[in-house]
């Protein structure tokens, strides 16, 4: 890693020539929500001045542009009785400006997923390998909790990333393409004042987390409050509509689709991402559903989210954004789960230890 | 304003090595195409009962043939092009490198096709997949089989196992329940696999038909018929969810460890290859880690059964 100190009007113009000369993608204000906050989305962008460098959070995650909603994964043509497969990885390359620390954090561990398994995805890889990241940091929402997953900082998975220190930013340069494009500009090496602002500028983030969520020790406490009656209780508020997962940085599970052109010469198996929330996610053949209750469904993504992973890949999937507390119609959110679980097997703690006293 | 020197270069992943190799699914963890199958002809269609099908199924390429090896107890994924795909585990015997015998019962979209089908028609499987059971790990041992209904399926693979290699294995006793007589399947192996295989076959239905003049009763009431010797017995169990703990149950009251009892669990799948998470029982992949598991891991696995 090299690091480097540009000017920002110099990083507007750097990222201008990138944009123009590839299909990039950048926060972009969509709307306002209802008390008349704007809302973000990771969109196409033309130029640097269609973007907003001083966002707060995208709705969705950009996740979509390395896993799309609806994917292509193979092509069949029929001929005579007979059929051909045909599978194509194409895409282009492209850039995605203004990626915060979870969202890539949240990216390594689609790679960690995707990419080292038994079986590697080469779709994923044609995406992930053609896309240039440049990633920014940025002061915590009061209900980002990124730090309690140690998402707050990343050091790979990106191409360029810049930290703001006032006039500058401070470049951490992760990639000879990203260094042969800046040689273009006016950088400069960082002075030790720079430096020293850069540390501030961390310590600055760190202090501003306003929420905080205990996951240490998670993975026990979900076994053993697996039958607990909290998730009867969140599970009756929630709706079964998926929106958590449709934002969420790291939820990539899917259903496969096959469907037969309309002049029936061919057929295509398409991949769109799903929910483990929706009902029918775990019914088989004959109509059994392993999963039948909303509880059942929620507990499931907790347990996948905070404790599976955590055996699998010994960290945790979530990466603290909170984009499904914000999106939830039904306000559950991970903060609120996770402590009204850990409330519960701690007053059981007290109760066990106030008897003991009294003997 | 477009500047050329600042076009990111394009990685082609289609020109990678792997994309125009044949995807041998045995070797793991290697980048190959994943979504590709291999062609198989359907050569023959066997009628077993009014819900369930025998299909044999040829590769039509013989590098392909080659590199489809599966060990008892696995899947593949069967692929009706243009309806979709299923997780289907494969009842032929592991050395027949010629044929795939696949046992179906119409169920949905893709197997509802599939029994329309006709033999000739090309279908396209991906696999094998999942774990396998530990055949070598039982040899010198006597084994129990338990099948309820379709359970069958996947427990004629070892079975064929067992009778390749007969003298590897002590007393080995076939449990086989189903709701009526007419669901039984492979009635027409059955005196093979007691005569020439001395396999001790026990059967029972629940509900008995005018004709039927075997045992009634539910499928534990065969484990009280059979002698067990405890310290030296295997059990491969495989039905509906509901018949696993009952069936296991019991077999832990006889005394045989639960790492010894092996389950074959069902799941719904979309991929077979840890990706769609379809599958997940808790923490685990029924398709990569399992589809076998034995007993122990199965009570350990939240919400398994």
């Amino acid at each position: 890693m090299i690091y480097k100190v540009i000017g920002k009007d110099e990083f507007t113009r750097f990222t201008d020539m990138l944009v123009r000369a590839n299909e990039s993608y950048g926060p972009v204000q969509v709307d306002t929500d209802r008390n008349g906050n704007p809302v973000y989305q990771f969109k196409r962008v033309f130029s640097a001045d269609d973007i907003a460098f001083d966002y707060t959070t995208t709705t969705s995650s950009a996740k979509h542009l390395m896993l799309p909603y609806r994917e292509e994964l193979s092509r069949f043509s029929f001929r005579n009785g007979d059929w051909e497969q045909d599978i194509e990885y194409s895409v282009e390359p492209r850039v995605l400006i203004g990626l915060r620390p979870c969202d890539i954090s949240a990216l390594n561990i689609l790679d960690d997923v995707l990419l080292n398994g038994r079986f590697p995805s080469p779709y994923y890889l044609a995406r992930r390998r053609n896309t240039f990241i440049i990633g920014m940091d940025h002061l915590p929402l009061p209900d980002c909790f990124c730090k309690s997953l140690n998402h707050h900082t990343v050091s790979k998975g990106f191409n360029l990333f810049c930290s703001d220190i006032g006039e500058h930013y401070y470049l951490s340069i992760n990639s000879s393409k990203a260094f042969n494009y800046l040689k273009e500009f006016e950088i400069s090496d960082p002075t030790h004042d720079d430096d020293c602002r850069l540390i501030e500028r961390r310590k600055l983030i760190k202090q501003s987390f306003q929420t905080e969520v205990e996951v240490t020790g998670l993975p026990s406490f979900l076994d053993i409050e697996f039958d607990s009656p909290i998730w009867e209780k969140w599970g009756d508020k929630c709706l079964n509509c998926g929106t958590c997962a449709m934002v969420c940085p790291t939820c990539y599970c899917y259903n496969t689709e096959e469907r037969i052109d309309t002049d029936l010469e061919g057929a295509s198996r398409q991949k769109q991402l799903y929910s483990c929330n929706l009902v029918d996610f775990a019914e088989v053949a004959g109509g059994h559903n392993f999963r039948p209750g909303n509880g059942d469904r929620l507990k499931y993504r907790y347990y996948h989210h905070y404790r599976g992973f955590a055996e699998n890949a010994n960290q945790q999937i979530c990466v603290g954004c909170n984009r499904c507390g914000r999106a939830c119609l039904a306000d559950i959110n991970p903060k609120d789960v996770i402590n009204d679980l850990r409330m519960e097997k701690e007053s059981c703690m007290i109760c066990v230890s106030t008897s003991r006293s009294r003997t | 304003m477009h500047d050329m020197r600042f076009n990111i270069p394009l990685q082609d992943i289609n020109r990678e090595h792997f994309a125009e190799q044949v995807p041998d699914f045995n070797l793991k963890s290697d980048l190959m195409q994943t979504d590709r199958g291999y062609k198989c002809r359907i050569t023959n269609i066997v009628k077993l009962t009014g819900q369930e099908k025998l299909f044999q199924l040829r590769i039509e390429d013989p590098e392909e043939r080659r590199l489809f090896r599966f060990l008892p107890g696995q899947f593949l994924m069967l692929e009706v092009p243009g309806y979709g795909q299923v997780p289907i585990s494969i009842s032929s015997s592991t050395s027949n490198h010629e044929f795939i015998e696949l046992c179906i019962r119409e169920a949905g979209r893709v197997t509802g096709a599939l029994f329309k089908a006709a033999p000739g028609a090309m279908v396209s499987v991906r696999g094998p997949f999942g774990s396998s059971f530990p055949m070598h790990e039982m040899s010198g041992s006597n084994i129990i089989l338990v099948a309820g209904g379709l359970g069958i399926a996947p427990l004629r693979a070892p079975l064929y196992w067992i009778n390749e290699h007969r003298d590897r294995y002590g007393k080995v006793h076939l449990l086989y329940g189903t709701k009526e007589p007419s669901q039984m399947l492979f009635t027409y192996q059955f005196e093979e696999w007691r005569k020439v295989n001395h396999i001790d076959l026990h059967t029972i239905v629940e509900q008995a038909e005018p004709g039927w003049d075997g045992k009634t009763g539910m499928i534990t009431e065969l484990l009280q018929d059979i002698d067990i010797e405890a310290s030296n017995t295997y059990a491969i169990v495989c039905g509906p969810p509901v018949m696993f703990k009952f069936v296991c149950n019991r077999l832990d009251r006889e005394g045989i460890p639960m790492n010894r009892m092996f389950v074959s669990l069902e799941r719904r799948m979309h991929c077979g290859m840890g990706k769609c998470c379809r599958c997940m029982v808790g923490t685990t992949f029924t398709c990569v880690d399992g589809p076998v598991f034995d007993y122990w891991s199965v009570i350990n696995l939240k919400e398994a059964i």
